[in-house]
């Protein structure tokens, strides 16, 4: 099957290595990846800081690039929410784009519903051996529902030892441009968070949103914490042996990734 | 009381490196939470009476001006009188005027936060009337000339060290002079002062959770017992609410206090459930001899048209607050204003003005935790991304953060323009950091990094190391 990868900007920019996971993945499952060359970013910054113009801008030009796949797939659910459930709230007073966006959100999915529901993988090529522990971002919980469905992915491999934090429900305090708005807050927030981290006793902390996961790196890299931090498609993909999130690359040292 | 949420920033810092705050603030936090889910787990019609409460609502609101009607027929049936407030300074003046008919000189009240927002105390204080808040929570705060900090517990910011100080200051004129150690002292204490107030008292002031249509009766839920006090002992009884509180019947009542107690402090029931229904009649024991209800509207019936209405399914649970993280971090006073957290987040914009409050719907990564607890599932997200809307659509957001976002804007939607300079950028940035794999500091990102460090992209995008990729396939395959 045909699929298109929407990468996200923040992969994009920032952990191209989770983008190659991604793909990596469907290919594995048998899907042949198309990456539509005029992407950027799904436009949450306008639209969170209430600007819809330009928000529905980005949209549009998401949606025309995409409009002719049958299966759109997201390494982010904050992205996925956003395509999904709020592509269409923008464009409410607009009959012919509503429903341009509602066709177009029936098509996207986030990485893990992807593998979960439609592909249905039951065998993932982990590589990477250890206690992790994982953070569930709030989009993840409350707009893409993957909770367990991220569960029976990271169960797909016995070498994997989940360790579940005490308060996996509380957000880490990213929130987009919310954590450069009010950063006093935000650091509160991932405070919390990285105590919950490091209580699990798990050497290293996964996500599948990679804002949450340059916020939690940010924050254990100040406090010089030892806890590597992955996105999920990377542990997933067994392509873990490139440096973590936020650590000096030492990939001379270990195995190269595929 | 007179809004500070324009210093939101600014208290919200402050409260963030207040340490008797941040104590108190993490003994509440987990408490509510926990409590919480154990009511609701063992509740396993929760969302059957969800979908009830929200239908019940829904109805209401939508015939409000019938119900209200219907309401106040049934309060002067019952000998009491209903005065319509539009605005908070007429709900003051008839508060005063009634207590001025009362000939009063102490006035005791119950908690209300509606009270609160029409800022009662403080216009009785200005006529000369000595007003005594008797809920344990809201006299601690009254003492401290502070507003409340929860809708429900309004001093759960003060340790039991601070409590017992006011008391020390307050309560030497009254020649108590223990020194208080344990939680019954301070709660003995108060109420051998209370006792006084409660006897003296000519009028006395209460809110109401709920106004019954049917039977014209408002209807407070206490754990103190004190509201009853209140309502009975003096010869009037003046009960100040606001026109969305009212419900068609005592079954949808019911329906909404079993949602109401578990979600604020995950009780199956508050202790006490008190309906007042008017005056004292020949047959009752006690009572109060004049029964008044005074229904502040405060913009409401403006909200019932638009895009606000959701926000008038509240109940005033605050189960909102109790899981917002940022509510949890900095505490209510920050706020500036009567009610915290995201509902107060979505109320003080529409009651003081946006521009006054404009920081307040900034202040949630949207996490969505508020709306998922709401036992009405208001969409708090959403209300709070409509104040955001508006306040972009009237510029009152700083001019550096919009044309950020208009830069922004301009080159995410080219990506022609987005590539090259994405790359360039993400190419240098990702060759400084490529030794440390993260900054410490960065110039244009200092608000990231006062606190965390960045960390630093790969040297190459995926867009830019996909397309390569793809082009020496290609190259490959045609060889
Ligand atoms: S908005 Fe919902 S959760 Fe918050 S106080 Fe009102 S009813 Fe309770």
């Amino acid at each position: 099957m045909r699929v298109a990868l929407f990468a996200s900007c923040l992969v994009d920019l920032f952990r191209p290595n989770a983008g190659f996971a991604t793909v990596s993945l469907l290919e594995n499952a048998g899907c042949i990846v198309d990456v539509p060359p005029e992407q950027t970013c799904c436009g949450q910054p306008a639209y969170n800081n209430g600007d819809k113009d330009n928000a529905r801008d980005i949209a549009k030009q998401v949606i025309n690039e995409f409009s002719d796949y049958e299966y759109i797939i997201v390494p982010s659910s904050s992205c996925a929410g956003m395509m999904i459930k709020h592509y269409p709230q923008l464009f409410e007073d607009n009959a012919e784009w509503y429903k341009k966006a509602t066709d177009f959100s029936a098509h996207c999915y986030d990485l893990v519903t992807f593998l979960h529901d439609i592909l249905k993988i039951t065998s993932v090529p982990v590589t990477y051996q250890g206690n992790i522990t994982y953070h569930d971002s709030c989009s993840s919980l409350r707009e893409t529902r993957v909770k367990d469905k991220t569960r029976h992915l990271l169960a797909c491999n016995e070498k994997i030892n989940l360790l579940e934090l005490g308060n996996p429900e509380a957000c880490c305090g990213f929130g987009g441009t919310f954590c450069v708005k009010y950063p006093e807050i935000s650091e509160s927030m991932v405070n919390d968070k990285i105590a919950d981290i490091e209580a699990t006793g798990a050497d290293t902390v996964v996500s599948g949103d990679m804002g949450c996961l340059l916020n939690i790196a940010g924050r254990l890299k100040r406090l010089n914490k030892p806890i590597k931090v992955f996105h999920i498609a990377e542990v997933l993909a067994g392509m873990t042996g490139i440096a973590a999130i936020g650590d000096a690359d030492d990939t001379k040292k270990s195995e190269p990734s595929s | 009381m007179k809004s500070k949420s324009h210093a939101f920033k600014q208290q919200a810092a402050d409260a963030l490196v207040n340490v008797s705050l941040q104590k108190a603030l993490l003994n509440a936090k987990d408490g509510f939470i926990v409590k919480r889910k154990k009511a609701m787990d063992e509740l396993p019609e929760f969302e059957r009476l969800r979908t009830k409460a929200i239908e019940i609502k829904e109805h209401t609101l939508s015939h409000l001006d019938q119900y209200l009607e219907y309401f106040e027929q049934q309060v002067i049936k019952s000998g009491g009188t209903v005065h319509w407030a539009s605005t908070t300074t007429q709900a003051q003046q008839i508060i005063v005027e009634l207590c001025k008919q009362a000939n009063a000189r102490t006035v005791t009240k119950g908690k209300s936060m509606v009270g609160e927002e029409a800022a009662i105390n403080d216009a009785l204080e200005a006529a000369g009337f000595e007003a005594i808040e008797t809920d344990l929570g809201e006299y601690i705060i009254q003492l401290a000339n502070e507003p409340p900090s929860h809708i429900i517990a309004p001093a759960i910011h003060k340790s039991k060290q601070e409590i017992a100080d006011l008391f020390k200051d307050h309560h030497k004129k009254y020649n108590f002079n223990s020194k208080l150690e344990t939680i019954p002292e301070i709660v003995n204490e108060a109420r051998e002062v209370l006792r006084e107030k409660f006897i003296n008292a000519d009028v006395g002031i209460t809110g109401a959770n709920f106004l019954v249509a049917e039977t014209g009766s408002t209807l407070i839920v206490t754990n103190e017992g004190n509201g009853d006090l209140t309502a009975t002992l003096p010869k009037t009884h003046i009960v100040i609410s606001s026109i969305e509180k009212v419900v068609p019947t005592l079954e949808d009542t019911s329906v909404l206090l079993r949602l109401l107690a578990r979600s604020a402090t995950g009780q199956e029931i508050t202790s006490y459930t008190t309906f007042f229904n008017g005056p004292k009649r020949n047959s009752d024991i006690d009572g109060p001899e004049n029964f008044h209800v005074v229904l502040l509207d405060n913009g409401r019936s403006n909200m019932l048209q638009n895009e606000n209405h959701e926000m008038l399914k509240c109940i005033h649970c605050g189960a909102c607050l109790n899981h917002c993280p940022v509510y949890s971090a900095i505490g209510g006073h920050a706020y500036g204003w009567v009610y915290p957290g995201p509902m107060g987040s979505v109320l003080t914009p529409i009651m003081q003005g946006l521009d006054e409050a404009k920081d307040l719907p900034f202040a949630s990564t949207f996490c969505g935790r508020c709306e998922e607890v709401c036992p009405l599932s208001i969409p708090l997200p959403k209300l709070l991304r409509q104040h955001r809307n508006h306040i972009h659509h009237d510029k009152l957001n700083t001019s550096r953060s919009r044309l950020g976002l208009a830069l922004w804007a301009f080159v995410a939607s080219r990506p022609a323009l987005y590539r090259p300079l994405s790359n360039s950028f993400i190419r240098a940035l990702g060759w400084l950091g490529k030794k440390s794999g993260r900054f410490s500091w960065l110039p244009f990102a200092s608000a990231w990094t006062q606190s965390k460090d960045l960390p630093a992209p790969a040297a190459q995008s995926f867009m830019s190391a996909w397309t390569q990729q793809q082009a020496k396939k290609k190259s490959s395959e045609n060889e």
